[in-house]
């Protein structure tokens, strides 16, 4: 650990609260997808992990090479605006998959299509 | 002090997002139809992503950044093929 010994005690500090706290948020995020009922409610409970968890440790990333290198660095918003743009993209897509292959089935879960004739 | 600190959250936090990426393989093993296991690799991608980019932190690398878009950007791409194959059945109409 000899390069981050480099860290003043400050962005150490605040490195390690972001970093941990963004673990705990996809460890949940996990979590519910595991424990969770339903398909409907088991795909919200990983977008905890890709919103907040991915944020949180790309704001650590970020805290801790700006300080090392004594400039800023900022390349590591890129993976954010990514995420952003494309997690409800293929979240939509894979609802309405779900969603049309339940009401081909007939499944009780969901109501059939109001337009649907 | 704070250093070992760090080195302590940044260990705990690699931990908890292998016990994630091992809830995710779970939940993907177990189904119990297509569209779980297409959510759960999703989750797997992302878990994978952050697990990557903490282990940049860990050790110095700003190459594991690159590594982790360079996932994130197959994660997607894979997903929505996947749904898209839910969907109606063939990825390339």
């Amino acid at each position: 650990m000899s390069h981050l010994d480099a860290l003043p005690p400050w962005a150490a500090i605040v490195v390690a609260v972001l970093v941990l706290g963004g673990a705990l948020m996809a460890f949940v995020g996990s979590l519910g997808l595991l424990r969770l009922k339903n398909f409907y409610q088991r795909v919200h409970a990983p977008t905890l992990g890709t919103t907040l968890g991915t944020f949180l440790v790309l704001a650590g990333s970020i805290t801790c090479f700006s300080v090392l290198q004594e400039r800023p660095v900022f390349h590591e918003v890129l993976i954010g605006v990514f995420l952003t743009a494309t997690t409800p993209i293929t979240l939509m897509l894979l609802v309405r998959a779900a969603l049309y292959r339940d009401r081909e089935e007939g499944s009780e879960y969901v109501p059939p299509s109001p337009t649907r004739d | 002090m704070s250093h070992d600190l760090l080195a302590a959250a940044i260990l705990l936090a690699q931990v908890l997002l292998l016990l994630a990426m091992g809830f995710s393989i779970v939940r993907m093993a177990r189904g119990p139809r297509a569209q779980d296991r297409v959510v759960a690799l999703d989750a797997l991608y992302v878990n994978a992503m952050i697990l990557l980019l903490t282990i940049g932190i860990r050790t110095g690398s700003v190459l594991y950044v690159e590594a982790g878009l360079v996932i994130a950007l197959l994660g997607f791409a894979s997903s929505m093929a996947l749904a898209k194959f839910l969907m109606r059945g063939e990825v390339i109409e």
